[in-house]
């Protein structure tokens, strides 16, 4: 019996040469990663074991992004421990203010992570680098705690389920649009405790920002991890910035898998989330008549470059609408600077939107554009939960970038090719 | 343990921000965090919950961010243990690492009502209605996590284990 690509990397941290589908293992990690939210929490309970020093001070990674720069004088005292943690315990990988990004655009940027790695971070959208072919999952701060110890970390091996996407990509169809469309067929349970493993000649043609976008809302169908076997476009992303030794996993032919769907993309439009769930899913063209407040262009799913390009190119020449707040995140500094290179930020400027520092802000509700009572957003973000953005009475709508420039002209939800 | 408490009931996919909204992520004092506990499911939650009381909720329970928070608030509110038909991955993980009792029963989401009266076993996953008569059973942990749970928690199970 052969083995999934997500079973062999469990596997290989574990010295094995087979497992099953269900087993209890503990595993050796590459990464252990936190954020100005989660590490604290796991600093805290890290001290309790009163250890000298941590299992491997190149592989622990702490990002403050969350509430960054500090929006009150608690998220202050938060990235304080964090810092000072950092500075004992001569964390190599700590990100302040000026290097930092949002981790999961960060992680990846600077080859911290790589093919057939296993990797936790004490936030849920860590298995963004599954797109790199590696297995990444989503721990809480207790986890990351006894990871910063022990290098190591349980896991029941997961089944997984593979998603076939076949036929050519449309205009303005993406990475986002490939998973919102899972996310809507499956539920936002539909993968619970599961490996959500892509696949297909659209995947093998899908950019890595896109795959990015992919593998990252795997948790919004209750996976465990998402991921995509390295190939050239990852071996071309991962050239000069991985400098660590990596491997590459294929899946046998002879995996056993507990599903397989198949999705024909040649028909997909852009895909739009209603509130309150990812799961409430309708192609654009049936989205019309939702007007909206603000518009978030950015995040851990959508705030690289390309998707900077992609709200550019619409945005260009246009003004957005009289009555709509349009917020623009880039990821990370780098991508920020090559947004400023290439124009994107004076479209945006020029555009009428405000362009920010990299953070998390508005997609957990954080800062930097809250939402008031009955407000709507649309955003590229990945959660619409009640109150994720703001009021409890506030509502969210998810997009790719195309879409929500193209809403941002018009002040309601518009498929891009209405704009262009 | 057994825990004797009240039902506080919610339905499926009840996600850690309305578990602990993000707007209160910059403390993690359970104390602090549990005067916000589910508020975006039910505002007056904090105001109502006593000591010992149940949560019963249906599929997905704690689905969203791996905050920790969300467990911690739910402890800082004196929730004896959450019911539910089914757990999200992170949440689970988290409510065992940090001691908060959970137990997976789907008869029991379904037949058991806001307002009833649980007696629960934690040990042997049995959960008695006092309200009804009626006794469900929940799956025991497996062993391993039971190891976790023994020493209460994880940080205390590695401690023991690096010594
Ligand atoms: S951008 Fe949003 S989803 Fe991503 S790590 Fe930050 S808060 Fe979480």
């Amino acid at each position: 019996m052969g083995m999934t690509i997500s079973q062999k990397i469990l596997a290989a941290h574990t010295n094995r040469d087979f497992i099953e589908a269900g087993e209890l293992i503990n595993c050796k990690l590459d990464v252990v990663l936190g954020n100005d939210v989660t590490a604290p929490v796991a600093i805290a309970e890290f001290h309790k074991l009163g250890l000298k020093k941590v299992f491997d001070q190149d592989s622990v990674v702490l990002v403050p992004d969350h509430f960054t720069p500090n929006k009150d004088i608690k998220s202050a005292e938060q990235c304080k421990i964090m810092r000072e943690f950092a500075k004992e315990y001569s964390i190599k990988n700590y990100f302040e203010i000026g290097q930092m990004g949002i981790e999961h655009c960060l992680l990846p940027e600077k080859g911290l992570v790589g093919p057939g790695d296993l990797i936790i971070g004490a936030d849920s959208h860590t298995c963004t680098y599954g797109a790199l072919g590696a297995f990444a999952t989503g721990v809480g701060s207790t986890d990351m705690a006894a990871a910063m110890a022990t290098g190591e970390a349980w896991f029941k091996v997961p089944e997984s389920i593979k998603f076939i996407y076949k036929g050519k990509t449309p205009r303005w169809v993406g990475g986002k649009d490939f998973i919102l469309h899972a996310i809507g067929d499956i539920g936002v349970d539909g993968a619970r405790y599961m490996s959500m493993e892509f696949t297909g000649e659209a995947i093998s043609s899908l950019s890595m920002d896109n795959r990015f976008s992919m593998a990252n809302m795997a948790i919004e169908a209750g996976a465990k991890n998402g991921i995509i076997a390295a190939d050239d476009i990852t071996m071309d992303y991962i050239k000069g910035r991985v400098k660590r030794p990596y491997k590459v996993y294929h899946s046998d032919p002879d995996a056993v898998y507990a599903r397989t769907i198949e999705y024909d993309v040649s028909s997909m439009e852009p895909v739009v989330a209603f509130p309150h769930l990812p799961e409430n899913t309708r192609p654009v063209s049936q989205a019309t008549d939702v007007f909206i407040d603000q518009v978030v262009i950015g995040s851990c799913t959508n705030g690289r470059i390309e998707d900077l390009e992609a709200a550019a190119s619409i945005l260009k020449g246009h003004k957005v609408h009289s009555e709509i707040r349009v917020i623009i995140l880039p990821g990370t500094q780098a991508i920020y600077l090559e947004a400023m290179r290439r124009g994107f930020v004076e479209i945006f400027i020029e555009a009428g939107a405000i362009v920010s520092t990299p953070t998390c802000g508005p997609c957990l509700g954080g800062h930097m554009g809250i939402l008031a009572k009955g407000e709507k957003a649309l955003a590229t973000t990945n959660r619409n939960f009640v109150g994720r953005m703001g009021h409890p009475e506030s509502e969210v709508y998810l997009c790719n970038p195309a879409v929500a420039a193209a809403s941002a002209i018009k002040g309601k939800i518009t498929p891009p090719w209405e704009v262009l | 343990m057994r825990f004797t408490g009240k039902v506080y009931k919610f339905g499926n996919n009840i996600d850690t921000d309305a578990i602990i909204p993000a707007r209160y992520l910059n403390t993690f004092d359970p104390q602090e965090l549990a005067r916000h506990c589910m508020e975006d499911a039910d505002a007056d939650f904090p105001n109502k919950v006593k000591p010992g009381d149940i949560i019963v909720a249906e599929k997905n329970f704690g689905c969203g961010s791996s905050r920790e928070h969300a467990p911690i608030a739910i402890i800082g509110a004196g929730v004896s243990c959450v019911i539910a038909h089914s757990f999200a991955r992170i949440f689970y993980r988290n409510a065992i690492n940090t001691g908060l009792p959970i137990l997976e029963s789907p008869e029991a989401a379904e037949a058991i009502n806001e307002g009833d009266e649980l007696e629960v076993e934690l040990e042997t996953g049995r959960i008695h209605n006092l309200r009804t008569g009626e006794i469900y059973q929940a799956a025991p942990f497996p062993d391993f996590m039971q190891g976790i749970i023994a020493k209460g928690g994880l940080i205390n199970y590695v401690k023991d284990k690096e010594q």
